[in-house]
């Protein structure tokens, strides 16, 4: 499939050095995203969790030891893995703005787009979405709930974007050109260390076209070809590192 | 016997009791499958051990494992019709009703497997071009209808039915346009077992699938084609040589079984080459390409050691090649059937690793295996699969003329 280019290009910088790991964007997702509560969210393999904070070490024993959180969202990916096995056309990457899309009443739950995913970003519905009684009422009414049996995963608070697109055009300006701040999605806007930075990386005004083109920043497997429009940063090697498969005899990208 | 005008002219068949004690047992076992197939509809995937991690898993594995050894329905009607190897009309309408069987369960399957059901034909409505997975949905569609098609003329010459003019007339029509069937089932199925293979080699996210290949198609799309023709003919004929031994009667001479064993053993040869070489190739190139060893793809505690490989390649794919591929060995029935057995056990193993394992691997450097366990609802909805294919097969081998060679062969 053709690799699409977008005039604008929505994604993040994620500071690894400025994450505390606190999990704030992990709840924020949940609530602005109407992820309903589990009946039983022990087992991290059944739960729907679009924002996954990882728990990176060195593997060094202390006082050498070193551990770092790894907030992973969908990475957007500019060459999907997903949407060009969806034999649905149940997820595209078709619209202005490079979201991968995932579109809930076509979707078949055949799950072969969570089989090519190789960042775990795509989660099954396998309950019924329920809200106990009197949590209903904080429902998102921008984001629409899924039923058992499709996939989800981020997008990016897509309402969002279309939220302010919408005041955009209201007030007579182009949704293209959107500023930095008005399009924000809701783990970028809750994180209270400011470790994830949002906007058009295509945009050289704004801060992540910026932070990607540092020599610290990584994206996460870039070798296999799928192009994130997330990036990450960190100063620390050993965490560049942890982002990709390398061989023994390999030197880590950037160093 | 009560059925007696129903059964084919001058062969034997148990008496109707024991039939139907036969029947009633597997009925009782494909009634606990529907219970199991109930539980999935009403309440979900969640009734399974899938999770995030396994999307797929014994389901599509008993899928494609099934699709791959009734190949020899296709393969077969090809070289039957196509070719004109005529000694194969001796085996062709098991091998037909054996092929509908497996097509037919894997459907069952997928209705299951699917979250949402109710949205299957979403492939034809909305279809993705670019997708292994659409050309699946199309091809296993059309080969099961193809499949109805081909078992109809045999259910039609039952000796009852046939007495009727139009039907008999019917079944002869059925008869005269059954190559043209067989061509466009060959082509069907062949692309089918193709993008299954496909399916896997275009992950590119995932290591232990992926695969390089020629044009759009990866390498997997043509092993795939190739290991299902070379265990369907030899499952055709273990399935005989089973019923064989479940009715004690001859059913298919053994020349024909060599024959078989001949057939699956060339491609078996062919297959287990360029596996030897597409497994080189991505353990040398594709693999460190991706930043992994061949060793880091394996893990024996999660259950994937590399042991599943060589049993695949090697006791599964290498011996049985010689075995049947060698006169001098097939020519010892127990030798040509432990090969046909071990040729089957080759395939099933890498459907096997190509689904689970595939998952199973991480990916992620700082991720981990994962190992997975199906529980009873996918073994018994399996199960009742298998079950379904006894009580077709055995109303089949009953009331219908399956083997032409069955008179002659039973005579003394």
């Amino acid at each position: 499939m053709e690799h699409k280019e977008f005039k604008v290009k929505w994604g993040m910088v994620i500071d690894i050095d400025k994450c505390t790991g606190c999990g704030a964007c992990m709840v924020a997702c949940q609530a602005e995203n109407n992820i309903a509560p589990m009946q039983d969210g022990s087992d991290k393999t059944m739960t729907l969790t679009w924002m996954l904070v990882y728990e990176l070490s060195n593997g060094k024993p202390f006082p050498d030891h070193e551990i770092a959180y790894l907030p992973r969202p969908c990475m957007q990916c500019g060459k999907p893995s997903c949407s060009t096995v969806c034999p649905v056309v149940a997820t595209t990457k078709d619209e202005e703005g490079g979201i991968v899309s995932q579109i809930y009443p076509r979707c078949i739950g055949c799950r072969y787009c969570m089989a090519a995913c190789p960042y775990h970003a795509r989660y099954f519905n396998w309950y019924d979405p329920k809200w106990p009684k009197g949590l209903d009422k904080t429902l998102n009414i921008s984001a629409s709930p899924r039923p058992r049996g499709v996939v989800e995963k981020c997008t990016f608070c897509h309402h969002r974007f279309m939220e302010a697109k919408e005041k955009a055009r209201y007030e007579g300006k182009d949704p293209l050109k959107l500023p930095e701040d008005a399009y924000i999605p809701a783990c970028a806007e809750i994180c209270p260390t400011g470790a994830i930075v949002f906007g058009d990386l295509n945009n050289p005004e704004h801060k992540v076209a910026k932070l990607a083109k540092s020599k610290y920043a990584f994206r996460l497997l870039e070798r296999l070809g799928t192009d994130p429009q997330v990036y990450y940063y960190s100063k620390r090697e050993w965490v560049r590192r942890l982002a990709d498969n390398y061989l023994s005899t390999e030197k880590t990208k950037g160093e | 016997m009560i059925d007696k005008e129903w059964l084919p002219e001058g062969v034997q068949r148990c008496s109707f009791g024991k039939f139907m004690i036969w029947l009633a047992i597997w009925g009782a076992i494909l009634l606990w499958g529907v219970y199991g197939m109930y539980l999935v509809l009403s309440k979900g995937l969640v009734t399974t051990n899938l999770n995030n991690y396994f999307g797929f898993g014994l389901w599509i594995t008993f899928d494609l494992a099934v699709i791959a050894l009734g190949a020899g329905a296709f393969f077969s009607g090809f070289l039957k019709y196509i070719v004109g190897i005529k000694e194969l009309e001796n085996i062709i309408n098991l091998a037909v009703i054996v092929g509908f069987i497996c097509y037919v369960g894997a459907m069952l399957v997928l209705v299951l497997d699917i979250g949402q059901p109710l949205r299957a034909w979403f492939g034809y409505w909305h279809p993705n071009v670019h997708s292994m997975l659409t050309e699946v949905i199309f091809c296993i569609t059309c080969y099961c209808t193809v499949l109805l098609i081909e078992y109809i003329p045999i259910i039609l010459e039952n000796r009852k039915l046939s007495q009727n003019l139009f039907i008999r007339k019917l079944a002869h029509n059925f008869h005269i346009f059954m190559p043209l069937f067989a061509g466009v089932g060959t082509f069907l199925s062949c692309f089918h077992q193709g993008s299954l293979g496909g399916m896997y080699g275009v992950l590119f996210g995932r290591p232990f699938a992926y695969r390089e290949g020629f044009f759009i198609w990866p390498w997997t799309f043509f092993l795939f084609v190739v290991s299902a023709i070379a265990s369907g003919p030899a499952f055709t004929m273990l399935i005989a040589t089973l019923m064989e031994k479940i009715s004690g009667r001859k059913l298919v001479s053994y020349d024909v079984k060599m024959l078989m064993g001949k057939i699956a053993g060339s491609l078996l040869c062919f297959y287990i080459f360029f596996k030897i070489l597409d497994t080189w190739y991505w353990a040398t190139v594709t693999l460190p390409k991706m930043g992994l060893t061949f060793d880091q793809v394996f893990n024996n505690n999660a259950g994937f050691g590399k042991w599943l490989l060589w049993t695949e390649i090697g006791l599964c794919g290498v011996i049985p090649a010689i075995l049947l591929i060698v006169p001098k060995f097939r020519r010892i029935p127990v030798l040509l059937y432990t090969a046909a057995i071990l040729d089957c056990i080759g395939i099933v193993i890498n459907r096997y690793v190509f689904t689970v394992q595939t998952c199973a691997a991480p990916v992620l450097p700082f991720d981990k295996w994962h190992s997975y366990t199906p529980n009873w609802v996918e073994w018994i909805t399996s199960i009742e699969i298998i079950a379904f294919g006894v009580i077709v097969l055995s109303l089949s081998y009953r009331y219908l003329p399956l083997f032409p060679q069955e008179r002659q062969l039973n005579k003394s």
